[in-house]
This record gives structure tokens, C-alpha cells and sequence, in this order.
């Protein structure tokens, strides 16, 4: 037994010092449909199957490994991943530490989600995740922001009665209005923030950069990417 | 794991919860129990190995070993243990990896920092990018390990320096009237009778230990209380399993193993507290003297 497990740990040492290209993706795995784990306990989601794809075209050897959100930036910076995939969007603030990749998903509408029609979205509280465009956002609308760390955590403010209503991607938000049979309903109209959804890199990353670009450029070009938008986010998810 | 459980979302009732208990999530869900569990068996002997070392050092004749006894205890107690977690573990993760870039690498022409970004060859990377998942798990469960060990060794050399002092000068004396050296009365007479001192604060110490586990996401190792929330949280049909907020449930469940946990703990303790008594000079010690007549 102990010399089956050696040889095991033998090997798998062996094979992975084998190829040296190996890029790792980060992701957050709590925003389905975008990325989440899921009940295998595996990444899944639409930027699984399409970060999956674009490494297959860049002939890269990708990895996946999960981060909190919070902290993935830094951790780019450091080295401890090579590319965040988390449907992190394209934002000036953000250009200025890292690069980012052509947008793989369109500029896409942000939503207020409230338990009532006539939640009061313009002063009262609202909810959104730490660090994304809709947290800058709702800072900036006069309303009081009420942040945190998972996207999970901001929609259950809402159920309790801690937030009026809670602000995200619209994709994100989408399943919990249909599935919470009329308790939770869109408030007011949808707003465009953010240019789209791209790829995290190191600034310096500029090789890896141009050929995960030709990759998505590629997948625009074939309508796989539309195809792949189609199945994760339905006949309402933006195409291309 | 079950053939039934192909097809999630055509079964109900006790078969459902069977299968949703028995997922790959779940089964995550039960290791990091032993995850957590681990990393207390790992985490306290070595911060007590520590701590024993940081009390000699602030006890010591000698005095630059003493100021870094001092300097250890005040400089890790002073700072918070969230700031600790996030400013010295990538501190300490680049530290590794810089010293094994001045090892391995050919080309060290370029900076490593450069503006925000922290550069060392593919070679220098630890562990390699192409190590198993399993192997960054592992590496991050070690730097978790260093550092809840440095963190809460400071605390326990302060526990162990107060119970040193707390030993009765008149003690030491005698015993060095007998003709024992320095090393023999750190031995026969100072370290014995220390303990009995020392277990109510290193009690305190192993049950903070015990709840301070929920940090170790912060170093992404996955524990209890991430999985706890990662599971309960509302699950929409993208999910095998959909079901509304469940997070009260399995954060009752975690309260359960934490009382276990602090039950078993207390009952241990108990135990060593009543040998450690026997025979000292202490009104604990003395009880058991007069109850045993």
C-alpha cells in the first residue's frame, strides 16, 4: 500500500514537471451562471466551459483554482494565479492595476431587485457585493450601501429585510426573481454599467494576452461564443 | 455516488435528501472536518514548542535574546490577527518564493517587484504551476499552519512567562541552596510547578484556537465555516440540488461540533488541570492534599 501511494505521489510529481506551460486560471465559484461550484464540488458555469475553450484554441494548459473576491486582484499581482475569470467587468479603476482581456460578454444590465414594487431604491438601503462596479455604483446614487463579500450574502439581505433591494448583474439576479415565485421583483429600469466582462491579467502578461485575445476574437468570429451565451444565460443573455 | 442520484432533479423526499447529503460538495464538506481537525493537532503543539521558546527567550540572562523574546510576544499581540492573515501570509508566500528565485533561477537581471506586481521565473514558483491541486492545498494548509503557529505562539509565551514568574522566588532559592545549577532548577523545580499556572490561560488559548478556524479561508483553505455558508446559501436551478436559504441549518450544525468540541476540550483539561495540582503548593494542590487525608 505505502509503496502503491509512493509511486502514485512519484508519478504525479513526474507528470507535472513534465510541460512547463501551464496558465492557471482564478475564478470566485459564487456567481452562477457566470462561475460556481458546483454540486461535484468542480467549477462549473459559462466561463468554465468558455475559459476551457479559449485555452483549448491558445493551445494553453489551463488550470482552474478558486479565490475569494476580495483578495483576487492582489493575488494576480503576486503570482498566485495567472488569470482572473471571475465575470470581473472592464472599468477604468480596475485598467489601471491590471489588463484586461478583450470583453467576452457584452456590456451588460445591472438590476435592483426588491422585495416590493415600490422599494425605495434611490435613498433607502441597497445591497451589493464589495468591490464591484454596482457597490461604486450605488455609492455614488445616494442611496446607503450596505456591502458583502458574496453575491450570495446581498440577495439574503433582501429575503431578511436588512436591504430595500439589492443591486447586480441582471443575469446574476435573473433565476432568483423567476424561482421566488413573486416575493422578489425587478425595481425601476436597467442600467448599463461597465464595459463588459474580460479577462484579468498582469500587466506585464502581454504574450499570454494577445493569444487569449485571438482565442476570443476567433470564438466572436464562429458565433460559438453567442452559442455558449445562449445555454448559460437563455434567449435573454446579450450576444455579440 | 448512488446510481439514483443520476438524475437529481426527478427525486424527492428521503432519496433526495440522501443524495444531496451524499454529493461531491458534501463529502468536501465532511474533509474539511478533518481538515480543521488537523490543523489544531498540527497548529498546538507547535505554537506550544513556540511559545515555551519565546518564554525562555524573554527569561533569558542574556540580553539580545531577551529583547527578541520581548520583541516576539509584544510585536504579534499588538497587531491584529485579520491583518496578520492577509498582510504576513502573501508576505511570507513571496519571501519563499524570492529565496528560491535567488536559488533556481538563471536570469535575475529583472526586479522582482515591479510597480504592483510580484515577478519570479516559472522554476521559483512554490508549488510549481504545475502541481496538483491537491499540492497548493497543501501549501496553503502549511502557510495557514505558520502562521496560526507564530500567532498564537506569542500569546502562549506570555501565558507561560506570567506562570514562570508566578512560581514562588522562595522556591528557586532553596533549590539553588541544594547546590542545583541554573539549568537543573529550570528543570526539576521551575517548569513542574510552572504548569499549574499556565493551564487556565493555555485553556483559554486552545478554545480561541478552536473558533479562530474560520480565518484559514482568508489563506484559501476551505473549512467548515466556508463550506457551511458556500452550501447553504439560496441555490437556483443552475445547482443539481436548488433549494431556498439553508445556512441557519448548517450553521446550526456547526454549533453543534463547536460545543462537542469545547465539551470534549473542558473534560480533557479538567483531567490534566487535577494531575498537574497533585502535590503543588497551590490552593488547588492543597484541596486534594486535605481530601485525601
Amino acid at each position: 500500500m505505502k509503496k502503491l501511494l509512493l509511486a502514485t505521489a512519484l508519478m504525479a510529481l513526474s507528470a507535472g514537471f513534465a510541460s512547463a506551460d501551464v496558465v492557471r486560471l482564478a475564478t470566485e465559484g459564487a456567481y452562477p451562471p457566470f462561475n460556481f461550484i458546483d454540486d461535484k464540488g468542480e467549477v462549473a458555469g459559462f466561463e468554465r466551459e468558455f475559459g476551457d475553450e479559449v485555452c483549448k484554441r491558445a493551445a494553453l494548459e489551463c488550470t482552474w483554482t478558486t479565490n475569494e473576491w476580495d483578495s483576487i486582484i492582489p493575488n494576480l499581482q503576486s503570482g498566485n494565479y495567472d488569470v482572473i475569470i471571475a465575470g470581473m467587468s472592464i472599468t477604468d479603476e480596475r485598467s489601471k492595476v491590471i489588463t484586461f482581456s478583450d470583453n467576452y460578454y457584452p456590456p451588460a444590465a445591472s438590476a435592483y431587485l426588491a422585495a416590493s414594487a415600490d422599494a425605495d431604491v434611490k435613498t433607502g438601503i441597497v445591497s451589493a457585493q464589495v468591490g464591484t462596479i454596482q457597490a461604486a455604483y450605488v455609492a455614488e446614487s445616494g442611496a446607503t450601501l450596505l456591502e458583502f463579500p458574496t453575491p450570495d450574502e446581498t440577495v439574503a439581505a433582501v429575503r431578511n429585510g436588512e436591504a430595500a433591494a439589492v443591486f447586480a448583474d441582471k443575469d446574476y439576479l435573473r433565476p432568483f426573481a423567476t424561482e421566488s415565485n413573486g416575493a422578489l421583483v425587478f425595481v425601476g429600469e436597467d442600467i448599463s454599467i461597465g464595459g463588459g466582462v474580460g479577462l484579468g491579467l498582469r500587466q506585464s502578461d502581454t504574450e499570454l494576452k494577445g493569444k487569449l485575445d485571438t482565442a476570443i476574437k476567433a470564438m466572436k468570429a464562429d458565433g460559438s461564443l453567442n452559442a455558449l451565451i445562449e445555454k448559460y444565460f437563455g434567449p435573454e443573455g446579450l450576444k455579440f | 455516488m448512488f446510481a439514483v442520484c443520476a438524475t437529481p432533479k426527478a427525486i424527492e423526499g428521503l432519496t433526495w435528501a440522501m443524495c444531496y447529503l451524499t454529493s461531491g460538495k458534501h463529502l468536501d464538506f465532511y474533509w474539511s472536518f478533518v481538515t480543521v481537525l488537523l490543523l489544531l493537532a498540527i497548529t498546538a503543539p507547535v505554537a506550544m514548542a513556540l511559545g515555551f521558546g519565546g518564554a525562555m527567550a524573554a527569561r533569558s540572562q542574556i540580553a539580545p535574546l531577551r529583547w527578541i523574546g520581548k520583541a516576539y510576544t509584544a510585536m504579534v499581540r499588538g497587531v491584529p490577527d485579520i491583518v496578520y492573515f492577509l498582510f504576513f501570509v502573501i508576505a511570507l508566500d513571496q519571501g519563499i518564493e524570492y529565496l528560491n528565485h535567488l536559488r533556481v533561477c538563471e536570469d535575475l537581471s529583472q526586479p522582482v517587484f515591479r510597480g504592483l506586481e510580484f515577478h519570479v521565473c516559472a522554476e521559483a514558483k512554490v508549488p510549481p504551476a504545475t502541481a496538483s491541486p491537491f499540492m497548493f492545498q497543501a501549501y496553503s494548509f502549511g502557510l495557514a499552519v505558520i502562521t496560526f503557529a507564530i500567532v498564537f505562539g506569542a500569546f502562549v509565551a506570555n501565558v507561560i512567562y506570567g506562570a514562570m514568574q508566578a512560581v514562588p522566588h522562595a522556591q528557586l532559592e532553596t533549590a539553588e541552596a541544594y547546590g542545583m545549577s541554573h539549568g537543573q532548577v529550570f528543570r526539576r523545580v521551575l517548569v513542574p510547578q510552572m504548569w499549574t499556572y499556565a493551564l487556565p490561560g493555555l485553556t483559554n488559548l486552545w478554545m480561541i484556537l478552536i473558533k479562530a478556524t474560520p480565518l484559514l479561508f482568508l489563506l484559501s483553505v476551505k473549512d467548515i465555516v466556508y463550506y457551511a455558508r458556500e452550501l447553504g446559501g439560496t441555490k437556483t436551478q443552475a445547482y443539481d440540488y436548488p433549494h431556498a436559504d439553508w445556512r441557519l441549518y448548517y450553521f446550526l450544525g456547526l454549533l453543534v461540533f463547536y460545543l462537542l468540541m469545547t465539551k470534549l476540550s473542558e473534560i480533557v483539561l479538567t483531567r490534566i488541570s487535577n494531575r498537574l495540582s497533585k502535590g503543588q503548593a497551590t490552593a488547588a494542590g492543597e484541596a486534594m492534599r486535605k481530601a485525601a487525608i
